[in-house]
């Protein structure tokens, strides 16, 4: 089966009103060309579910987000996403905002099919309070009371990959997967972008294929893209891109997402985009991040 | 025991008061989020106790703690085993970690937040982190705080803004939990040391850092503290516990922690 597609057939996938995961963490292996084409579409009322970055930040500014499920939105290295926290300030999307695990067991509760999972995390905090949905569940086996962490279901993921052949074998090669097998396994549908689209036999290995982190049967759609995780990085191929970001960042206090998007998105094709950030090379240069 | 030091700055004084929180937690996972508690529970995994198990920040457990900042080239990290975001939280459920963390506020619950300042929740004043992981953090393990700038504003009068972890509240424990599950060890500011044995948890003050007057803790926190009539000076740092600290962060990045790099004792 060859799932291989353009990133314009997967927003046309997409409709209004969705629920979309998206994979990644911060500004790590983020699938921002993806998310670009988003913002170059119509789509709107999206739901957003995500260890948060510019992913959610950009979505937000540009009007395309109803309501943001999050633990977190940041850029790491810089604290505050600042087109998030502009969409917060101004009260302009709903918010479901958890706990880091929380989100991890939505999404578990999600792929196994199960209503909830109970789980003290989140008692005693205002987590509870603030989101009216997440109920609090008596257990049939002790005295106590429990958070049942409602299954985060999604109609859609974006993920990006280091490589992935065209029936939907997907490799990640940086120290951590995040929690994108879960992404993958919640949702209906699964498109994930790669920076390398390679032949079935590049997995034949055992060093290869242990690094293979969901069945194929989960993945809806490959997008070879190069470089699509750019400004995020996608360890080990590339580190984040420190000067994007901090423009990016500035941008908020100086001409706002608009002027950023007339620059970099915009009327541009991907290709487009690259150029004007210095090129495939220079993204493949990006040095990795020291923790 | 070497001699305490008498040349030491006040973030090498909060390092080790830091480190000295982990001498009797056995093998757990320390987290310190921010430098200064990265180093410290580096200085505790180097002297007083080695079975503290750190990560690399990233996605692997280390035998020996990365220094901080940049490393050489052909520096090799000791990994024992992977630990990505993922597996974090079979940890963090277990209860064997112990973080120390940087609220934004704290309340006399010792409940904390870095999730959102002022306005309403669904329009906040002032849109910070997010609850990340602390909810889960507070309620499964032990958990310690470092506070650079101990003043009224993080120190709040009443309850935070978004409380983000479980603290010594009786009106927020849930059906069946208990209030002694909760495990809030010590309170570490750039004015002294305190953790939760006051009357009922109420927070009390442990050690006052060289020349810092009690009244001025008292007058730079929201809320009522317990405090003992006899209130002893936070241990000085040792020579030997200096040099450990300067192997762990050899760029010196612990003077850029604290406004202006205080010494240990006020002048």
């Amino acid at each position: 089966m060859n799932k291989v597609m353009q990133a314009t057939d997967v927003v046309a996938s997409l409709s209004d009103g969705m629920t979309i995961g998206i994979g990644g963490w911060g500004p790590r292996r983020k699938p921002m060309a993806l998310i670009r084409e988003i913002l170059r579409s119509d789509l709107k009322d999206l739901t957003i579910v995500a260890y948060g970055g510019a992913d959610v930040g950009m979505l937000c500014a540009a009007g395309k987000v109803k309501k943001v499920v999050f633990a977190f939105v940041s850029l790491d290295f810089i604290p505050l996403e600042p087109y998030f926290r502009q969409a917060r300030q101004q009260g302009a999307i709903e918010t479901l905002e958890i706990d880091e695990g929380m989100m991890l067991l939505g999404l578990r509760a999600a792929a196994w099919g199960c209503p909830f999972i109970p789980t003290q995390v989140g008692l005693g905090t205002d987590v509870i309070n603030v989101n009216p949905e997440l109920k609090l569940v008596d257990s049939p086996y002790d005295d106590k009371e429990w958070l049942a962490m409602p299954a985060l279901k999604l109609d859609a993921s974006l993920i990006h990959v280091d490589r992935a052949d065209q029936r939907g074998v997907c490799q990640i090669k940086g120290a951590d997967h995040y929690m994108d097998d879960w992404f993958a396994r919640a949702a209906d549908k699964t498109f994930v972008s790669c920076d390398e689209l390679v032949e079935s036999d590049h997995f034949y290995s055992e060093d290869e294929a242990r690094f293979v982190f969901w069945e194929r049967s989960q993945t809806t759609g490959v997008i070879p893209i190069a470089g699509g995780a750019h400004p995020s990085s996608c360890t080990p191929l590339y580190g984040f891109d420190v000067a994007h970001f901090k423009e990016y960042s500035a941008s908020a206090k100086d001409g706002g997402f608009e002027a950023y998007a007339d620059k970099y998105i915009n009327g541009k094709t991907e290709a487009d985009y690259q150029q004007s950030v210095g090129g495939l090379d220079a993204i493949k240069a990006l040095p990795l991040a020291v923790y | 025991m070497s001699e305490p030091a008498t040349d030491y700055s006040l973030a090498e004084l909060l390092i080790c008061a830091n480190a000295a929180a982990y001498d009797n937690d056995g093998e757990i996972l320390v987290t310190g989020i921010g430098i200064l508690p990265r180093i410290a529970g580096s200085l505790a995994m180097k002297s007083t106790n080695p079975d503290i198990m750190m990560t690399d920040s990233e996605a692997w457990v280390l035998s020996e703690p990365n220094p901080v900042g940049n490393r050489p080239a052909d520096f090799v990290q000791k990994n024992e085993t992977w630990m990505g975001f993922s597996r974090i939280f079979d940890n963090v459920w277990s209860g064997r970690r112990h973080i120390t963390g940087g609220p934004t506020q704290i309340d006399r619950f010792g409940q904390s937040n870095i999730s959102c300042l002022g306005g309403s929740y669904e329009q906040p004043k002032v849109q910070m982190l997010g609850a990340r992981g602390f909810p889960g953090n507070s309620i499964s393990h032990a958990n310690s705080f470092l506070v650079p700038s101990h003043n009224t504003r993080v120190f709040v009068d009443g309850e935070c803004d978004m409380v983000c972890t479980i603290g010594y509240n009786p009106d927020r424990v849930a059906k069946g939990h208990k209030l002694s599950d909760v495990d809030l060890r010590m309170v570490l500011t750039n004015l002294c040391v305190m953790d939760f044995g006051g009357p009922d948890y109420q927070m009390r003050v442990v050690s006052l850092h060289p020349g810092v007057d009690i009244q001025e803790v008292i007058d730079n926190t929201g809320f009522e503290l317990c405090i003992p009539d006899a209130i002893p000076q936070t241990s000085a740092p040792t020579q030997q516990q200096l040099d450990i600290i300067a192997e762990i962060d050899p760029h010196n990045l612990r003077s850029k922690q604290l406004k202006d790099n205080p010494p240990g004792v006020r002048a």
